[in-house]
């Protein structure tokens, strides 16, 4: 390598400050909350299941994704849908994480935070807003849920709102099983949905 | 058309932006600078149009950011007292060394170095950006880079 490439080495290194740049960073976080054009904040946590990733607008928490749903490609789908202008900034998932540690600690029943279902539409949006009144440990078929969303014979529209749930874990779709007594379906994989009730039935 | 999350960005421009900013102020001003740039950035992304050159629309705006700190006028020192102050020894003071013997170089020189080799874009952009051709530029980044490297030798021997 000749003198003068290691000179330029040495002059793009010396520009290159990891300190200013985790200070700036922090201050565009708190400039883009103050001036309120942070749509999307995200970060991932750790959980029993594997990663989470969890996503929040300004309304409340938006998403909640697996592992296998493959983070990068829900957070490409999130800036077609809801705003490119997303930031992982964890601060706004704050009272979303610890909840759900509390959740899979068995310290936490419910879930008590703002949440967003703008990504559930139509009947699924219906479906979904029902979810939280099957109670902790317990579960329902797709028959009974189709019929709570008040239209009794789209039992395959229900499991398929089920299966979309943007919010698995927080908004219970884990709950809903097949009347046949299969498991059915579920974002995390069917381990992890029969992993949630043997958890909430020992509880 | 639906663009990237704005995070990849950051990823993937946040490094040059802030050398630029380094090279044209100091250390606050510069966090400040980059800080202000992605903001404004962030602030358009959404009309922002897919074919764009991204690296060379952030490097307009973050030199027009640090002139700004330069000339006092977007200074938040509201926000920068709400920070933590993390005590850590300086661990770059050449930085401040090499950004005054930038200063000493001829405009075209100073501009073809830092568009080029701190900003990483094309001659031809740099060119176009100092109103000269792509091989007038490549010309003022070596001259400018054999002048700095003279003068820092200079400087160690002293």
């Amino acid at each position: 390598m000749s003198n003068g490439d290691r000179f330029l080495e040495d002059f793009r290194a010396a520009f290159m400050d990891e300190r200013a740049e985790r200070r700036s960073r922090a201050r565009l976080v708190a400039l883009a909350e103050s001036e309120e054009i942070l749509d999307v904040a995200y970060r991932t946590m750790e959980s029993p299941l594997g990663p989470l990733l969890l996503a929040a607008t300004s309304t409340g928490l938006v998403r909640v994704a697996f592992d296998r749903e493959d983070h990068d490609a829900v957070l490409g789908r999130l800036a077609r849908d809801v705003s490119p202008r997303m930031l992982a900034a964890p601060r706004r998932l704050d009272l979303a994480a610890r909840q759900l540690d509390e959740y899979f600690a068995r310290k936490r029943k419910r879930f008590d935070l703002p949440i967003d279902l703008r990504l559930a539409r139509g009947f699924r949006r219906t479906v979904i807003a029902r979810l939280p009144e099957i109670p902790y440990g317990s579960t329902s078929s797709y028959a009974a849920l189709a019929a709570r969303a008040g239209n009794a014979a789209a039992v395959r529209a229900a499991a398929s709102a089920c299966s979309h749930n943007p919010l698995p874990l927080v908004v219970p779709c884990h709950r809903v099983v097949r009347s046949d007594g299969g498991i059915g379906e579920y974002l995390g994989g069917t381990d992890a949905k029969r992993a949630l009730l043997a958890m909430e039935a020992s509880a | 058309m639906s663009r990237r999350p704005f995070e990849e960005i950051i990823a993937e421009h946040g490094r040059a932006v802030m050398r630029v900013c380094r090279a044209l102020v100091d250390r606050d001003d510069a966090e400040d600078a980059w800080a202000e740039t992605f903001l404004a950035a962030m602030r358009a992304y959404p009309r922002l149009r897919p074919q764009s050159n991204v690296r060379g629309w952030l490097v307009t705006i973050a030199h027009r950011k640090a002139l700004d700190q330069l000339r006092g006028e977007a200074r938040r020192p509201e926000l920068r007292s709400e920070l933590p102050e993390i005590v850590v020894p300086d661990e770059t003071p050449d930085t401040d060394a090499l950004r005054a013997a930038l200063d000493t170089l001829a405009p075209k020189q100073r501009g073809a170095v830092v568009y080029r080799h701190l900003a990483d874009l094309p001659y031809d952009e740099v060119g176009r950006r100092l109103g000269c051709s792509a091989i007038a530029a490549r010309r003022n980044a070596a001259d400018g880079i054999a002048k700095l490297r003279r003068q820092l030798e200079e400087g160690k021997r002293r």
